[in-house]
């Protein structure tokens, strides 16, 4: 036994002295100090990255058997769908996959969001996080061109239509991104080559600077106080366990209630009755007809319910850009002193209370047609939307909040 | 022979090879751009297109792809024709002063013939294919007749005019036609030339 063991040391220094195995692991993992207070909402990061991993998996099975052309395309996944052997259940984890995906990384930012992890020090962390968020809406889009429905079709015409509200240049961009005079068969084979290769390996170096900054600065925690300034003699946090086992165990124990929901979606209901995947999208792409209702999958229909808020294309196209640009600029929108909502004030409690409705609300109204009570509606709940960032300068400095515990609380 | 360093002469260096190097960096990217551009074959299908309208009666719709997007040519009747001046007050640009349109088609009807209205059935806002609603009172209580996109609700009249207050900008686009015979058109090209590959959208 000792001597195996001695083996394998031997083999780890051989290892080690070529390559920083053993050091990258400790500072990474079980030398990695996370604060012991981390509740429900830490998990969402792990799960993102197992979506992640699993939408990889999945893809690269379906790129095998799919083809990327407008004449081959719809049926090409019809194939996979019933020829191929459990092309069906690939193809399902992958579509649900993009939704968990969504599920999860707006969960991910919203516990930043209620715990202030993008306040100083950790503003990079929630820029590149924020960055994967945009990218994702590019990978997400791009992959529902893909089977080339009708939703697929005229969602990638409506996309790339934002492109002419640019002045001047607008149609000659419109006619680059789509590489014709309409969307065609040119577009989907270009957008098939960015959802496989380009934004999949920008998401892969992204993911790993988001961890890079995360580990440079120390994770942050519900009660949004630094860990760092009480260590022990060894120079350990007091409130700090290591990552490795004790985060890898409980994100194991995650793993596997999300993977039992995640299948319960997969096997029992995968359209999500038309919310993962479009009724619309089962009848293949025609460039002559609109179907007579278009919205975007659920995860785009909050920006989405901005830009048919405002009846003007240029403004309506700002207003919606502007939606999602705005949550970059979140941490030096906050001027609160503290981190956590557990010691901010009242005014933030109502303001993210009122964020979270509009947010819902406005996802709601994406999704259904339009009307003159809705679209009312639409730009209350766009007011609401923007009255929270743009307010919170005011509302995170005038409130009082409550004083910071020593320590993190259990 | 000094020991020193020159500073001068190495920022110097540094600059002229940033900016070399950054105009040789630009002069590479051209092709990846211009990759996204039309093909030969893409811009060969985008030829102009002949269309027999010797079978369509009034009132009647028909859709003829080109380029990969629906071309319209609609019959009108004198009552069609005699909603258009009514719905002047209403439009954005009823005068078609956008530049949306043949000088020929530059008028009231917006066509070359009256009657005969050739139009590119895409949406000025977001590209959707608007529905063609002749009929009265079909779209609103007030509604006269003429196109309505159902992605955003813009309505446009029936010489494809847009309306106030709807999400869309401009006129819907009329091709560069022109009539062989009285029951063929040419689509595409006209006296002066043929349609342009970015004028069009």
């Amino acid at each position: 036994m000792s001597e195996h063991a001695s083996q394998k040391n031997r083999f780890m220094e051989w290892i080690d002295k070529r390559y920083p195995w053993t050091e990258f692991m400790r500072k990474h993992l079980s030398e990695y100090y996370a604060p012991k207070n981390f509740n429900f909402w830490y998990f969402f990061g792990s799960f993102s990255l197992l979506v992640f991993v699993m939408q990889i998996v999945t893809g690269i099975w379906l790129v095998m058997e799919y083809t990327p052309t407008a004449d081959g395309s719809f049926a090409s996944v019809q194939h996979i769908m019933r020829e191929v052997r459990y092309g069906w259940l690939l193809r399902f984890m992958h579509t649900t996959g993009a939704s968990a995906f969504f599920i999860v990384v707006y969960l991910h930012m919203y516990r930043g969001l209620i715990y202030g992890s993008y306040q100083k020090p950790r503003e990079l962390v929630w820029l590149i996080g924020m960055v994967i968020y945009f990218m994702l809406l590019i990978e997400a889009f791009t992959g529902y061109v893909l089977p080339w429905g009708q939703m697929s079709y005229w969602g990638a015409a409506v996309i790339t239509s934002f492109a002419s509200a640019v002045p001047y240049m607008g149609d000659l961009i419109l006619v680059w991104l789509r590489g014709g005079f309409s969307v065609s068969g040119v577009s989907l084979h270009r957008f098939f080559s960015l959802h496989v290769i380009a934004i999949p390996l920008v998401l892969a170096v992204l993911i790993f600077v988001h961890l890079v900054a995360l580990h440079h600065v120390g994770s942050n925690n519900p009660d949004g106080i630094d860990i760092k300034e009480k260590k022990n003699k060894e120079g350990i946090p007091l409130d700090g366990i290591p990552f490795h086992p004790y985060y890898t165990v409980k994100d194991l124990v995650g793993v596997v209630v999300f993977l039992f929901i995640f299948c319960l979606i997969v096997f029992f209901t995968p359209t999500m009755g038309g919310l993962f995947i479009e009724p619309d999208n089962f009848v293949v792409a025609n460039p002559m007809v609109t179907p007579p209702e278009i919205s975007p999958v659920w995860y785009m229909t909050p920006f989405y319910a901005m830009l048919r808020a405002i009846p003007n294309k240029f403004f309506g196209l700002v207003t919606m850009a502007a939606g999602v640009a705005i949550m970059f600029v979140l941490p030096w929108l906050d001027r609160s002193r503290v981190r956590s909502i557990r010691y901010k004030g009242s005014l933030s409690k109502i303001a993210i209370t009122i964020f979270v409705i509009c947010f819902i609300s406005l996802g709601y109204l994406g999704h259904e047609s339009v009307s003159t009570l809705r679209t009312i509606m639409a730009r209350v709940f766009t007011v609401g939307y923007f009255a929270f960032f743009l307010l919170m300068p005011f509302y995170t400095a005038m409130e009082k909040t409550k004083p910071l515990p020593e320590r993190v609380t259990e | 022979m000094k020991d020193e360093i020159d500073q001068k002469r190495r920022c110097y260096l540094r600059r002229a090879t940033t900016l070399v190097g950054g105009i040789g960096l630009a002069a590479a990217s051209v092709p990846f751009f211009s990759y996204w551009m039309p093909s030969a074959d893409t811009e060969a299908a985008a030829a102009p297109l002949k269309i027999d309208i010797s079978s369509l009666k009034p009132r009647e719709q028909l859709t003829v792809p080109w380029r990969g997007m629906p071309v319209w040519v609609i019959s009108r009747d004198q009552a069609m024709l005699d909603t258009l001046p009514k719905l002047s007050p209403i439009l954005r640009d009823p005068l078609c002063e956008q530049d949306q349109q043949p000088k020929y088609c530059k008028n009231i009807h917006r066509s070359i013939k009256p009657q005969i209205f050739i139009a590119i059935g895409i949406c000025t806002h977001l590209g959707c294919v608007p529905t063609y609603r002749p009929d009265l009172a079909s779209v609103a209580p007030d509604w006269l007749g003429g196109f309505y996109c159902p992605c955003h609700g813009s309505k446009y009249d029936l010489a494809g005019r847009v309306f106030q207050n709807v999400p869309a900008p401009l006129n819907l686009k009329i091709p560069r036609h022109m009539y062989l015979s009285d029951t063929e058109i040419v689509v595409g090209e006209d006296h002066d030339g043929v349609q342009g590959a970015i004028s069009i959208s």
